[in-house]
């Protein structure tokens, strides 16, 4: 018996001690133990933390936040986005426009890859057809963008090589558009349009973009390494054209899916900067590195336009003025979000002449209870009813109920005879319901593609995949096909702003609720960390710490 | 024996294969596509892309390519992690889950082993009571609340040990502690149990009647006789770790299993749904079939014979 035990004990330590070395800690043994040399660089020196994994490093796959964030970083496209989230020239050192504004072209920075390769036109040609190639879910960008062929190709009607791109050297790269496009060099600081070395990516086939050391770096930084869901590390890129620019040494970041345990990571010192749920903005709101910041990402109910009743516009704009917007973020969200009451968000659109586009047109449909009240006499005088009984469809996320229920006692209390009941289902059957139409109202949300107001706008063109409610104004189709292909800038603006008149003054097609925000603990040290709209989230480029 | 062992791994295998159809079909009951920014996809996107993975062919015919593949041993593609197999990602993940475990595990029972046993000898005294209460409590408060209580307390207020990722051996006690709570208590309410049974059985008044000293009679006769059913606890406590490492993972931040098979059900990446549920199930099965094996070697009373699979 004893015996029997000791072997036991003996055989489980042994599994133990395999398991234990199987089991590859992360970096950071490594980094306490080079931490002689980590203190010379630690002033300069960034800890983050992301909410998953990098997908892919591949920037013709890469399809969310987190990959556009590295790549961003890493890598260097035509124009990148600067403070403001405005195009600036960034690869390209000259940017040639024709008379038409079609044909665009390109002036290479001299510049090289990690490997050595220099960085020419022929990288950006390769990897662009790729993108159409391999159908990407970025694929629609270049559709967006307006490059030649681009939605042929998505069709299946022509073929890949036919993308209206070209080197024409080494240094010269040369892009058609279908016709001019006003929002293609916001376009192109997307991601989606980075250059990508044929002979490294064919050479690693299907390992490609799959590991730190799987891709080639021309950006600020590089990944010096990359743990799959604990972690990555970048470091600065002594070979990047503008390497004078890059403050940081390095930046880590640390995967933490659950927002308490990185706030308990931030009280410890282990990272500078977190993202704070509702339910712990409370608890530092008065910390002096407390903010909240505007998020592109905007709420609002989406009406069944067919519905009998939903279908009038008076109901409409009673539903919308009879909620409380203010309240809802202030006392039910409490999470930096902000009212809203047009459907282009504010803070992150400006005008050519510098203004805010929520500044230009101002609020809509904003009222006291009792015009509601009117509206909704007269609307339900129109449509013959007394009562209505409505189901609205959410996704069934937490803040979402929320929402859900604040809106429903709001409704209920302010319009007499208005019944409302809540069905909750799954994020991607609420988009199925939408989607097929089979709702009443739906709680909707909706993140903007790229840095320009006509990402709110457009989709609510006639059959257009995001409309999702029946929603028909022949005025407003016209006017984003003017729009589209509106070169002077100030004179597309005031279209864009005419576009959110039509939709919400004259038709009041959807009811906007609010802006997301959130709220954020960051040290005070940190300086020029620039957090952007659309595609990454971040640059760390000019990011310094001060001491 | 060996006609038993074949008669259960044979039933092992269609337990497997029962779970992996019941899988594959409920799966593809959940609304949603497994492509990346559904909100964003037109539908002639998604049809290429549908072609594209073969998710346009009937769903029979996409059952039997599973299976087809299943059997040479490929579980395919993440949808999410463009290019990355399911095998690897599994195979990078269950390093840290099993460390987690198994020490959970090791740590539990042995805690678990020493309360359960000393409240026994010392029935109904103020050790046996608190125990008791200890026990209880462990068995009722999930292990997430102790999870965020000792990640509080432990790392951020006394910053005795990290808060949480993976640095390190350090970075795993607060974890495989959260986990093992369930362990602890469930093994010591049982092995509590079991000696105070065993010691009223006639065999162990036999024993002190023979004279030897009241310390071998609770070594060999009650502790081995009481240790025999708590064997059984093993594979339901199994489960029940492996469960528990879901939510534990997620606070401590661990790169492991658990969180990736939450995270592939959300965005309903079918590949990877598919290649954990049968990597756990399996594990179950294998689990369920040593328990039930190692039984039969410590109570003799218990033999396979071929008739009794």
């Amino acid at each position: 018996m004893k015996r029997e035990i000791k072997n036991s004990i003996f055989m489980s330590l042994l599994v133990f001690t395999l398991i234990l070395s199987g089991c590859n800690f992360n970096s950071s043994n490594e980094e306490e133990t080079t931490d002689t040399e980590g203190n010379v660089v630690a002033n300069q020196s960034l800890n983050m933390t992301a909410s998953a994994d990098i997908p892919t490093l591949d920037s013709t796959k890469a399809h969310d936040g987190i990959a556009f964030t590295v790549l961003n970083n890493v890598n260097e496209g035509l124009y990148r986005q600067d403070e403001n989230n405005l195009p600036i020239k960034a690869l390209a050192s000259e940017h040639v426009e024709s008379e038409d504004k079609v044909v665009h072209t390109f002036t290479l920075r001299d510049s090289k890859w990690s490997n050595g390769d220099p960085v020419t036109a022929q990288d950006f040609e390769y990897a662009w057809k790729r993108v159409m190639k391999e159908n990407s879910p970025y694929a629609f960008m270049f559709v967006t963008a307006g490059i030649k062929n681009a939605e042929a190709i998505m069709n299946e009607e022509k073929d890949a090589d036919e993308l209206g791109i070209k080197a024409i050297d080494e240094k010269t790269l040369e892009v058609t558009l279908e016709s001019a496009n006003p929002l293609f060099q916001t376009l192109l600081t997307f991601p989606t349009f980075l250059p990508q070395n044929q002979k490294f990516v064919e050479e690693l086939g299907d390992q490609y973009a799959l590991e730190f050391d799987g891709i080639l770096y021309n950006g600020p930084f590089k990944l010096v390494e990359w743990t799959h869901d604990q972690g990555w590390k970048y470091e600065k890129n002594e070979n990047y054209w503008d390497k004078d620019s890059v403050k940081l040494d390095n930046v880590n970041v640390y995967v933490v899916k659950d927002s308490s345990t990185g706030v308990n990571l931030y009280e410890t010192n282990k990272v500078d900067r977190v993202e704070l749920t509702s339910a712990l903005v409370d608890q530092y709101k008065t910390d002096e590195n407390f903010d909240t910041i505007l998020e592109p990402e905007i709420i609002f109910l989406r009406f069944n336009h067919n519905h009998p009743v939903l279908g009038n516009k008076d109901i409409r704009k009673a539903v919308n003025m009879a909620i409380g917007k203010q309240d809802l973020t202030d006392i039910i969200l409490k999470d930096g979000s902000t009212p809203l009451n047009g459907v282009v968000p504010s803070g992150f659109f400006k005008s050519p002449e510098g203004k805010d586009y929520r500044d230009l047109n101002g609020d809509f449909n904003t009222g006291t209870v009792e015009e509601a009240q009117e509206l909704w006499a007269k609307g339900l005088k129109e449509t013959g009813q007394t009562e209505v009984t409505v189901s609205i469809n959410i996704a069934d996320s937490d803040d979402h109920k929320k929402v859900a229920e604040y809106i429903q006692a709001q409704l209920e209390d302010n319009l007499p005879g208005f019944k409302m009941e809540i069905k909750a289902v799954p994020f991607a059957q609420r988009l199925e319901i939408e989607k097929a139409i089979e709702y009443d109202m739906s709680l909707s949300s909706w993140g903007p593609d790229y840095s320009d107001p006509m990402t709110y706008l457009d989709m609510w063109l006639k059959g257009g995949s995001a409309n999702r409610m029946d929603y028909h104004n022949p005025d407003l189709d016209a006017l984003v096909t003017e729009a589209r292909n509106e070169t002077d800038l100030s004179k597309r603006y005031v279209m864009l702003l005419d576009l959110e008149k039509i939709l919400l003054e004259e038709d009041a097609a959807i009811a906007p609720l609010y802006q997301e925000g959130t709220a954020v603990l960051m040290r005070s040290k940190i300086k020029n960390l620039l957090v952007h709209p659309t595609g990454a989230a971040f640059t760390f480029k000019w990011t310094t710490i001060e001491e | 024996m060996k006609r038993y062992l074949v008669q259960r791994i044979g039933f092992m295998l269609v337990t497997l294969f029962v779970i992996v159809t019941i899988t594959f079909f409920l799966m593809q009951l959940l609304p949603g596509t497994p492509f990346t920014n559904p909100e964003k996809l037109t539908n002639q996107q998604l049809l290429v892309l549908n072609a594209k993975y073969g998710l346009d062919q009937p769903l029979g015919i996409q059952y039997i390519r599973y299976l087809g593949n299943l059997v040479q041993g490929d579980l395919g593609y993440s949808f999410q992690n463009v290019g990355r197999s399911v095998s690897s990602i599994i195979g990078e993940r269950i390093g840290p889950s099993a460390f987690l475990g198994l020490q959970a595990l090791i740590f539990g029972s042995i805690i678990g082993l020493i309360l359960g046993i000393v409240s026994a000898l010392k029935h109904n005294t103020l050790f046996d009571y608190g125990s008791v209460t200890l026990a209880v409590l462990g068995m009722s408060i999930p292990s997430f609340v102790f999870a965020a209580l000792l990640q509080y307390y432990v790392g951020v207020k006394l910053e005795w040990l990290p808060v949480a990722l993976w640095e390190g051996y350090s970075s795993t006690i607060l974890p495989s502690f959260a986990l093992s709570v369930i362990v602890i208590a469930t093994v010591a309410r049982f092995i509590r149990s079991e000696m105070l049974e065993v010691i009223g059985q006639d065999y162990v008044i036999t024993a002190r009647a023979k004279g030897i000293t009241e310390q071998q009679v609770i070594v060999k006769h009650v502790i081995r006789n009481a240790l025999i059913p708590v064997v059984t606890m093993l594979g339901p406590l199994a489960v029940a770790i492996m469960t528990g490492t879901l939510v534990i993972e997620k606070i401590f931040a661990v790169p492991g299993l658990g969180e990736q098979f939450t995270l592939s059900i959300i965005v309903l990446d079918y590949s990877v749904i598919m290649g954990i549920a049968i990597f756990y199930s399996a594990l179950f099965i294998i689990v369920i079939f040593l328990v039930d094996i190692l039984y039969g070697f410590l109570d003799p009373r218990i033999s396979y014979k071929g008739e009794a699979g």
